[in-house]
């Protein structure tokens, strides 16, 4: 363990309340029954182009985005969606842009894979992989010339670690010093291969170790250890410390696309399932420490429901976008008066 | 009041000037050595503005498109354009994306300068025109000054355009003198420059080639060929208006470009000209191009891959030896 990793380790981070959990428990609820329902619309052809769930993975996007203020921007890649919703972006914009409509986010242009809300500060989700993190680095760096308090957080999976541009980020990152969090999502598959397959080094933070950067694995699915450690990077981020990297070990449900066999891995038995799930794991945490009872599970999933089934009620209404658009939106600068 | 300057401190002149004026604009490069373009920006705006990253094209464009996406404005000094191809995912594939994949929320208001066309035996790798592959990139745009006074003009409206722009320069050009205005100067995009007039032939030539083209013009007229050249200056936008109103009254169209020829900015004028002028033409269009060949580093060889002054008076010859006398009367 490095200096800076001891220090990291040694802070203590904000602990998790009954409060902060409950709020915790109803995002993960809102982005696996909106992803559960995106795969169903996928395979009735109601939503668009290519699907990539984060089923299993909802606990990351949790405990990181609902730490973070609005201000705080946050670069996504190609499984977008939790992290789009735990950063507080409407439910109902983002089905209308999976749907292709004129309410989306992005007015129907971007998609799945580049859902961008200024608003809430996602600031760009990228669909090449390992292609967001030198943006975020920008961001960093636009804050630390504005002496601001707004952090950098880029999220990307194991399988950017192998990209080049992966290594010369952290490099410059740590070189200027920069107040950026970047958090491997590590499924342990980068598409369609598993990381063995890839490299020989196991784990991400051992990666960047040379450089000298505060780093931390942690399990991905145990969202009260997300949140821990995340919010003592944040802290320092806070401060103009930095770059940070978590990596999170998770676990993706789904394919790497909705529709995809997966012949490449077995499936999880539902029983191991039960051990891993993010939200069960909270759950059972939240119930034994008295936070919350049968009443309270209940409820977030059921809101959950309700406001996922209204987002594609609203999404069904929206009109495709009008082909002016289209002319408008190729430079900056064209919109009409 | 105008003076003359070197095209690349005229480029320079340009920088200092939007940097002077604009907090936002930060300027990043890779080298420090002396003599280093970024040294006498660093001691006039500071090392938080002037930044040298390391030789990491892709997380130093990548970090400026976020800069850019964050609100600043930057600069990134390529040197040599073929530099470019090192970071393309975030030059083609990121940059000039954001602004239409998110439905017009955001911007990036980012200019790569790149230097190109170094034919003085850089050989293979470093004396590309490479412009033309990015004519294809919407939401790109592309600056190609002839002189020093666009060199100045479009760096500066590069600067104040909110999109990302590839603002090419020649590097046989850096040294040349010409007229630049003083303080504030901007030539706008997408209008072309008629160097010369003549209603015989029109010339459409970019960057290093239109003195090339210039020179041509003027052996011609003593042949009593009124040759008209046009510049674009920017290829996207691209002034077609400008082209096509030239061939209507010329009837003919020669284009001379030091890219190869399948991959550089005539192809896609003459074909803008055959779609939509065609009932102008008087006889077919010539492109006097660079040869699709990877440039050689023998001198003679060289010479022989790129256009010059020769091949463009040929190539003149030959399209008005194939328009009909009659019309010419």
């Amino acid at each position: 363990m490095t200096g800076k990793d001891a220090e990291a380790k040694a802070r203590p981070g904000v602990a998790l309340d009954a409060q902060a959990a409950l709020a915790l428990l109803a995002t993960m609820w809102r982005i696996r029954v909106f992803e559960e329902r995106v795969g169903v619309l996928k395979r009735a052809d109601e939503v668009y182009g290519l699907m990539h769930l984060s089923v299993g993975q909802e606990g990351v996007a949790a405990a990181i985005c609902s730490q973070l203020d609005v201000a705080d921007s946050v670069y996504s890649g190609h499984r977008a969606h939790g992290h789009a919703i735990a950063k507080g972006a409407p439910l109902n914009r983002i089905m209308a842009e999976l749907m292709g409509r004129s309410d989306g986010l992005c007015r129907g242009f971007g998609g799945s894979m580049h859902l961008v809300d200024v608003e809430h500060g996602l600031m760009g989700a990228t669909g090449v992989v390992g292609g967001n993190i030198p943006l975020a680095l920008g961001s960093a760096l636009a804050t630390r010339l504005r002496g601001g308090k707004e952090v950098a957080v880029v999220f990307f999976g194991d399988g950017a670690v192998q990209a080049g541009h992966f290594n010369e980020s952290i490099n410059l990152a740590s070189l200027w010093g920069l107040p950026v969090i970047l958090v491997c999502e590590n499924n342990g598959f980068a598409e369609f291969t598993p990381r063995s397959a890839h490299t020989n080094v196991e784990r991400v933070s051992d990666v960047v170790a040379p450089y000298g950067l505060m780093r931390e694995t942690v399990d991905g699915n145990d969202v009260a250890a997300v949140w821990e450690a995340f919010g003592r990077f944040l802290e320092l981020a806070r401060r103009g410390e930095g770059p940070l990297l978590l990596e999170c070990l998770t676990y993706r449900l789904r394919g790497h696309y909705e529709g995809d066999p997966t012949q490449y891995r077995e499936a999880l038995a539902a029983t191991e399932w039960q051990q891993r799930d993010p939200i069960t794991r909270l759950a059972r945490h939240g119930t034994a420490a008295g936070w919350f009872d049968a009443e309270d599970l209940e409820r977030a999933e059921r809101e959950a429901r309700t406001e996922v089934e209204a987002a594609v009620g609203f999404a069904r209404l929206s009109p495709y976008p009008d082909v002016e658009l289209l002319e408008e939106l190729v430079y900056a600068g064209r919109r009409k008066p | 009041m105008a003076r003359e300057l070197p095209y690349i401190v005229a480029i320079n002149e340009a920088i200092e000037f939007e940097m002077a004026r604009d907090e936002r604009v930060l300027y990043f490069g890779q080298n420090i050595a002396t003599p280093s373009a970024l040294e006498p920006f660093m001691d006039a705006f500071g090392g938080d503005r002037v930044r040298l990253t390391p030789i990491s094209e892709t997380a130093e464009i990548g970090m400026a498109v976020g800069a850019a996406l964050a609100g600043l404005r930057p600069v990134v000094e390529l040197y040599m354009s073929e530099f470019l191809l090192v970071a393309m995912d975030q030059v083609v594939n990121e940059a000039p994306r954001f602004h239409a994949m998110s439905g017009g929320q955001v911007k990036v208001p980012l200019v790569l300068k790149a230097g190109y066309g170094f034919t003085a035996g850089w050989a293979g790798q470093h004396t590309g025109s490479i412009y033309g592959m990015f004519m294809g990139v919407p939401g790109l745009k592309i600056a190609l000054p002839s002189t020093a006074a666009d060199a100045k003009g479009l760096m500066a409206t590069s600067i104040r355009d909110d999109n990302p722009v590839c603002f090419f320069y020649h590097i046989l050009l850096t040294l040349e003198h010409g007229e630049v205005p003083e303080g504030e100067y901007l030539v706008p995009f997408g209008v072309a420059d008629v160097r010369r007039t003549g209603g015989d032939v029109t010339i459409v030539a970019t960057g290093w080639m239109v003195d090339r083209a210039l020179a041509a013009a003027e052996r011609l007229a003593a042949d009593g060929v009124e040759v008209e050249v046009i510049d674009p200056r920017t290829l996207a936008p691209l002034d077609t208006a400008t082209i096509l109103e030239s061939v209507a009254k010329t009837g003919h169209l020669v284009l001379v470009d030091q890219a190869t020829r399948h991959g550089g900015a005539s192809a896609i004028i003459a074909a803008e000209v055959a779609d939509q002028g065609f009932d102008s033409l008087r006889g077919p269009i010539k492109q006097i191009t660079a040869l699709d060949a990877t440039i050689p580093y023998s001198e003679p060889m060289e010479r022989f891959v790129i256009p010059d002054e020769d091949k463009i008076v040929a190539g003149v010859h030959e399209v008005l030896g194939s328009a009909p006398v009659a019309a010419k009367a």
